[in-house]
């Protein structure tokens, strides 16, 4: 949809977190615009996977608001959840594919159970993913306890993707993988951008990755946004982390 | 927005496809069906508007591509109206990365090799199972040989885990069966004005057979799947591994422990069991048969050898190596996926309480072929 460049299909407001007696989260905002690829950084254990959760309606948050692809995801109910949840794909760390069910089972399973399609169709939609993904044909019907870690990442690609929606969300997409396998991801991950639309929230401690797929960054530290913006000026920004972070590792 | 629909104009020799709004994976069963019903294959042209498309999901592409190649091999022609890109690229993208499902072959195996194969892995299965014993056997050579490498306090946890805290649901199960076995049998004895018997029946029937049985089976349904589940679970954390690369053996760090605290602790709990199912006859005795706690007891000690006790006390430690090495074992077997946890915990409780009862059996046979 061509009016809608500067939309903002995530919109974070003061969102506040709290575990048990610690603050996680002391209000934090941010918008992710429509296909873009937008980052979250930050040292371990300031909340990143937490953030994702929360967007994704894994986790609860304290305070403030979550708005996504126009739901409110403080107010929003049973269906309309389901229905949201429809709209995005999540790449969970390790994958997490369901170990019990193949590769190709596992990308069928939300065709099957949300859509009237018949099993030619599926099958012929379930081969066209894995294609797109990179994987090759006949590993579709291996196991996800027989695979490496790279065909897994892959796979769970192809199943968050198996729905075509219109939201992915990336939990470290290339943590775990050798470095060319980490690259041919981010090519990938740019490539299914520019040929589905989609817009992309990833998580990420990979710094190749975050120079080469990202087109925004947002910087926890400290319970708060400490940055946001494009990668251009992050460098001129004062604080300690993104002064470690990024001059350590250039 | 408009709406999302799909409507079908005919004339003499022209089809028109009108697709409106979204077409995505949701509504390509319905739109096939109303296409197949225009009997499309009589026409001689076909027009594909998607100028009132706003948005073409890949599923839904791939349908209008199957359609497309379809309508080629029947010699109709087609065009398609379309300004937006997007969705051209979308088309463009399906036939890209199109995979011809009919070029790859689904394996098919015929009978005898689904017995053969079948019969390797049970043949695999058995000859793991084998090597499992082989390293406990040489494991526990090495233990008594160094006595010293014995893992104390791992063992006084598992006792605890495993005995100390089983304590409670055994006494009570127990006695609940001690109090069923006395009122039904009180029952049919005042019948026959065989009152007193009741002692011989419960002391006997539950020293030598009912309390270590009971004992087994919840051992087995307690611990035997605790062990299962845990060293499984171990295995697909790669926790096992980690042990082994920093050079302690699962076998004399997980097994032995678990498998010694279980043998030590069975009698111990058996004799709990026999406590408590008795204390239920002498009540049930009591109450029902009017006979008192001292005419109970004396008659015990009269009519019930030592050697019920002795024998079911005897049975603990078999019956305690079954189960602990079965719940251990098939916990090694777990493949790394989650549903192989489940799937050899069932397996465990199953198998030992079977081994169990077949032990039992073996033990009864020889025991009365003995004479004892």
């Amino acid at each position: 949809m061509s009016n809608a460049i500067n939309e903002s299909i995530i919109k974070v407001r003061n969102v506040k977190t709290i575990f048990d007696d610690r603050i996680v989260h002391n209000g934090l905002n941010l918008d992710v615009k429509k296909g873009e690829i937008y980052g979250l950084l930050g040292p371990s254990g300031c909340g990143k996977t937490t953030l994702l959760k929360e967007m994704v309606m894994l986790q609860n948050y304290h305070g403030g608001n979550i708005d996504i692809l126009g739901y409110n995801l403080s107010s929003v109910d049973e269906n309309d959840a389901q229905a949201l949840r429809r709209q995005w794909g999540v790449l969970f760390q390790a994958g997490a594919l369901f170990s019990s069910l193949s590769l190709a089972d596992n990308i069928a399973l939300g065709l099957i159970e949300y859509s009237d399609l018949s099993q030619k169709m599926i099958d012929e939609i379930v081969a066209f993913k894995i294609n797109l993904v990179g994987l090759k044909q006949e590993d579709k019907r291996l196991f996800p306890s027989q695979i490496s870690g790279g065909m897994k990442k892959k796979a769970a690609l192809a199943r968050a993707l198996s729905l075509d929606p219109k939201l992915l969300f990336l939990d470290e997409p290339t943590s775990g993988l050798d470095p060319i396998s980490a690259r041919e991801f981010d090519t990938l991950i740019l490539k299914l951008r520019e040929l589905l639309g989609l817009s992309i929230v990833m998580v990420s401690h990979d710094l190749r990755s975050i120079y080469d797929t990202l087109d925004r960054i947002a910087v926890i530290d400290n319970k708060k946004i400490i940055y946001e913006g494009n990668l251009k000026d992050i460098k001129n920004d004062k604080s300690e982390f993104i002064q470690t972070f990024f001059r350590a590792n250039v | 927005m408009n709406s999302t629909s799909l409507e079908i104009t005919k004339n003499a020799t022209t089809l028109s496809l009108n697709f409106f709004g979204e077409f995505n994976l949701y509504v390509v069963s319905s739109y096939e069906q109303k296409i197949k019903a225009s009997n499309y294959e009589k026409y001689q042209h076909i027009d594909i508007n998607l100028d009132k498309l706003y948005y073409l999901d890949t599923a839904a592409a791939i349908f209008l591509n199957n359609f497309l190649k379809k309508l080629k091999k029947n010699n109709i022609n087609y065009s398609i109206n379309c300004e937006k890109t997007e969705l051209l690229d979308t088309l463009k993208l399906v036939q890209k990365y199109h995979v011809n499902l009919d070029n790859i072959e689904k394996p098919q195996h015929n009978f005898l090799y689904k017995i053969g194969n079948e019969f390797h892995k049970r043949f695999v299965d058995f000859m793991i199972f084998i090597a499992f014993l082989g390293k406990l056997f040489s494991t526990k050579l090495f233990v008594i040989k160094n006595i010293k490498n014995i893992r104390i306090k791992e063992i006084f946890f598992e006792v605890n885990e495993n005995a100390i805290k089983a304590i409670g649901i055994i006494a009570l199960t127990s006695f609940l069966i001690g109090l069923v076995v006395a009122y039904q049998s009180a029952y049919q004895l005042k019948l026959y004005g065989a009152n007193i018997f009741i002692v011989d029946m419960i002391g006997i029937s539950m020293l030598r057979e009912l309390a270590p049985i009971l004992t087994a089976i919840i051992i087995a349904g307690r611990s035997g799947s605790a062990f299962t589940a845990q060293i499984g679970a171990m295995k697909i954390t790669e926790e096992l591994d980690a042990m082994r690369t920093m050079g302690f053996d699962p076998y004399l760090f997980l097994v032995i422990p678990k498998i010694l605290a279980l043998m030590i602790t069975m009698p111990v709990l058996i004799f709990i069991a026999d406590i408590m199912g008795v204390l239920a006859g002498m009540i049930v005795a009591n109450i029902e048969l009017g006979i008192t706690p001292e005419m109970f007891l004396s008659r015990f000690s009269e009519v019930v050898d030592i050697k019920h006790f002795y024998i079911g006390i005897f049975k603990g430690p078999f019956f305690a190596f079954l189960i602990a090495t079965i719940g251990i074992y098939r916990g090694l077997v777990v493949k790394n996926d989650t549903q192989s946890i489940g799937f050899n915990t069932t397996r465990s409780v199953v198998e030992s309480i079977f081994a169990v009862i077949i032990c039992d059996a073996l033990f009864s046979i020889a025991f009365t072929n003995l004479g004892i």
